[in-house]
């Protein structure tokens, strides 16, 4: 602080700080802001002592009010849950075709799926359910152990090759590498290739027909459209699990492999394993 | 305002308080005079209309048919829609509401630089209210003097009565106030019996409490001190004034040397101005300044010491209008008339004839002096926006069509080859009646056919949607493009939705996606 200084305009002395040739003036409060300030300082006394307020070496002050705000989200999300119960309550006890047939449960049932899928599913089947080599697209309209809304809802609920469900989906295609020649595997490659598209030689497929009948038939049908009963995939659409192509299709006869699902029903529980068949079922390849 | 070169040194000054620093200064009380004259007429009128708005608009009634609200303005919170007679707003179309606060903005630019703190002085809600509980406070109290005399008696039960009535007047027009605020965001015809009854939402009664409380203590216990200290306005209004704004001025330059005994000076041969020291121009102001010491940031310019003034001026036969509006220029003009060009003391004999009236050199205000070009190109830009906005509201789309194309996966390859991709689509029926639709797929996509999710319409080039009155649609709709019809690469396609009834439509390009291999 420099010397007192009045200002000559208004009478009123300065703060004394000067910046070029302009003063400051020291007009003092108004009554009323100096009592909001006392009061606001009231105020913070007393909610020091109704609220957590002092932190402590390992908790705080709980305060005289005993409020938390960890209990209050707990009540929200009690809060939440129980309007949740309804609609969970409703998806537990219909059958899959009322959940779809309803307007109004469909898309909350197709929420909740799509949250659970998020959750559980992405880590195999990608986030948009797009899949991958070995991990089938749930997008697309084929269905290797059928497509409809309680078949995948079975499918997702006791899984595939799961040998701690007793109600799994079990199949496996046992390795021919041993069984067929190599010409006839080449034979038989270029025949299943050619069910959905050109192969380099088209000689072979007339005697790769003959393998099919004998040695693959049995489970993948004599058309070659697969068998859902046994999980044994359709060969002559354009989707293939483990890749396209005779190489591709060789390898499998040779040493097929098949991926496991683990079963769902006892970690999520019924009304999820509902909820997330219908998000499959409804992700635009569902079944009748 | 004040400019260095006006010699207005012997007015300015104001009564020196020198005494040493004080934590807080006290409230001077102030009690208003009540005014008689042209502007407190207009005051009056003022408020009949701002307080008549207030009130009224939420009981105007509009018919919308039985899918809409029938109130004429609401702000309905819960659907998140506002409602301004035949205009209905979504909030994606707040931008309405930003226009009309632009229009505000430029508007109070435009009033301040032409007529000064118009706003603060007629139009501010304070300003009305603090009115309001003045013609209370003058009901119970009386005016100015009695006011006075009641305040610095002792309390007595007459005091005590009258007090008691007083503040429970305001805090019923309190209620009030805030109570009318809420019809803005309910039914107003329904919200009255639950608000009585004690039915209404928690929020409503929390709003009314907290608004009475503001309008009380804005209205009845701060008052000039919410102007002076609270509101950003008089701050701003230095850069929004000009030399050619008009604003509430004492007139120096015929006022001084004032005077209360203009004839006993006459007789000693001493000049006198018009001013006779009156003190009726304080007395009647509601911000309790002196307008004689020349523009002042509390001073709100309502006007009514011009009443006041011109009222003594008339009573004693001189000129009206020694406070009066006035333009900066016009007033150094006259002051340097008055002065000598600043070289002497105020000489009322320079700018009067010995007649009495005025030397023809004083300068008047003539309504042309606001057409300049700053208060064109404010009314240019008003207008502006204004006519953009009527016409965007008067041709904008009442079907709205937005389509969101599937993040993951872009696209989905079926069993038989054909390429699927899938939208989430919403369409938007923005009038209040429900009607059919029909969302076609571009016909010019070859190959294309859409399947929507849930509605048993698989594989089609045209379908019929059934919308809800005033509520948005959200469909899943899956585009697939037959084997030999998938371009390589990302494909354009329009997307249309059409309302035969009205002949609406509504378009969105859409883009197909499909793997490089596929043909």
């Amino acid at each position: 602080m420099t010397e007192k200084h009045i200002d000559d305009v208004s009478g009123v002395r300065t703060t004394g700080h000067e910046w070029d040739g302009i003063r400051e003036l020291d007009n003092p409060m108004p009554r009323w802001w100096v009592w909001t300030f006392y009061a606001t300082i009231i105020w913070s006394l007393g909610y020091v002592i109704a609220f957590p307020a002092w932190p402590l070496l390992k908790t705080s002050t709980q305060g005289v009010l005993g409020y938390s705000s960890r209990a209050e989200v707990d009540r929200d999300l009690q809060a939440a849950s129980a309007e949740m119960d309804v609609y969970q309550t409703a998806i537990r006890e219909r059958t899959m075709d009322d959940i779809l047939a309803d307007e109004a449960l469909r898309p909350i049932a197709i929420a909740a799926g799509a949250a659970a899928f998020k959750m559980n599913c992405v880590q195999c089947h990608g986030s948009g359910a797009e899949g991958s080599k070995g991990f089938p697209n749930l997008n697309d309209d084929d269905w290797m152990w059928g497509g409809n809304p309680d078949q995948i809802r079975q499918t997702i609920a006791h899984g595939i090759r799961f040998t701690k469900d007793g109600e799994t989906r079990d199949s496996l295609m046992p390795p021919f590498a041993d069984v067929l020649e190599p010409a006839q595997i080449a034979q038989v490659s270029a025949f299943v290739a050619s069910l959905s598209g050109p192969v380099r030689d088209p000689s072979l497929i007339a005697a790769g027909k003959t393998v099919f009948a004998e040695n693959c038939a049995a489970c993948h049908g004599d058309n070659a459209k697969g068998n859902r009963e046994m999980g044994a995939p359709n060969l002559t659409d354009a989707i293939w699990l483990y890749g396209s192509g005779e190489a591709s299709i060789a390898a499998q006869v040779r040493a097929p492999r098949a991926g496991v699902m683990p079963a769902w029903n006892d970690r999520l529980g019924e009304t999820t394993v509902k909820e997330l068949a219908t998000f499959v079922h409804e992700l635009g390849g569902g079944e009748k | 305002m004040q400019t260095d070169d006006a010699p207005k040194a012997q007015i300015l000054t104001r009564p020196t308080p020198a005494k040493g620093p004080a934590l807080y200064a006290r409230r001077r009380k102030i009690f208003p005079k009540r005014a008689t004259g042209t502007f407190r007429q207009f005051k009056w009128i003022v408020m009949a209309i701002t307080l008549g708005i207030y009130y009224v608009v939420p009981w105007i009634r509009w018919d919308r048919g039985p899918y809409a609200p029938d109130q004429a303005v609401l702000i309905d919170l819960a659907t998140r829609r506002f409602y301004f007679f035949s205009i209905e707003i979504w909030p994606q179309e707040f931008i309405y509401v930003a226009g009309l606060l632009v229009m505000a903005g430029i508007g109070l630019f435009l009033v301040t630089s032409t007529i000064g703190r118009a706003w603060c002085g007629y139009a501010c809600p304070q300003t009305v209210w603090v009115d309001l509980f003045l013609v209370i406070e003058r009901f119970f109290e009386g005016d100015r003097n009695a006011r006075m005399k009641l305040d610095a008696g002792p309390w007595t039960l007459r005091k005590l009565r009258i007090r008691t009535l007083k503040h429970a007047s305001w805090l019923l027009v309190s209620v009030l106030t805030g109570g009318a605020w809420i019809f803005y965001f309910a039914d107003a015809p329904t919200l009255v019996p639950d608000l009585l009854s004690g039915n209404a939402i928690s929020t409503a009664y929390i709003t009314v409490a907290i608004l009475t409380a503001t309008t009380y203590t804005f209205g009845g216990l701060m008052r000039e001190q919410v102007c002076t200290y609270m509101c950003p306005w008089p701050r701003i209004q230095a850069a929004m004034l000009d030399e050619t704004s008009l604003t509430v001025t004492y007139n120096d330059w015929r006022g001084e040397p004032r005077s209360r005994h203009t004839k006993k000076a006459a007789a000693a041969g001493e000049s006198t101005g018009d001013c006779v020291d009156c003190n009726a121009c304080v007395a009647v102001c509601p911000m309790g300044i002196d307008i004689r010491n020349g523009q002042q940031l509390e001073c709100i310019t309502c006007a009514l010491c011009i009443d006041a003034c011109d009222d003594i001026m008339g009573r004693l036969g001189r000129e009206r209008g020694l406070i009066g509006y006035s333009t900066l220029n016009d007033y150094d003009s006259n002051m340097a008339l008055a002065t000598r060009s600043g070289t002497a003391l105020i000489t009322p004999e320079l700018v009067r004839t010995p007649e009495g009236g005025f030397n023809a050199a004083v300068a008047h205000f003539h309504w042309r002096k606001i057409l300049r070009p700053r208060t064109f190109l404010y009314f240019t830009a008003w207008s502006a926006v204004g006519l953009s906005m009527a016409l965007a509201v008067a041709t904008r789309d009442r079907l709205e069509l937005n389509v969101l194309h599937d993040r993951n996966p872009q696209f989905v390859r079926l069993s038989d080859g054909a390429v699927r991709n899938g939208y989430t689509v919403k369409i938007l029926n923005m009038i209040p009646q429900p009607r059919t639709v029909i969302l076609q797929l571009d016909p010019a996509f070859d190959g294309a056919t859409m399947t929507i999710a849930g509605a048993d319409l698989e594989n089609v080039k045209t379908a019929e949607i059934a919308l809800e009155p005033d509520r948005l649609k959200t469909l899943k709709v899956f585009v697939r493009a037959e084997p030999g019809h998938v371009a390589s690469g990302p494909q354009p396609f329009l997307l249309k939705v059409s309302d035969p009834a009205s002949g609406e439509t509504a378009g969105y390009m859409a883009t197909f996606n499909a793997p490089e291999t596929v043909r």
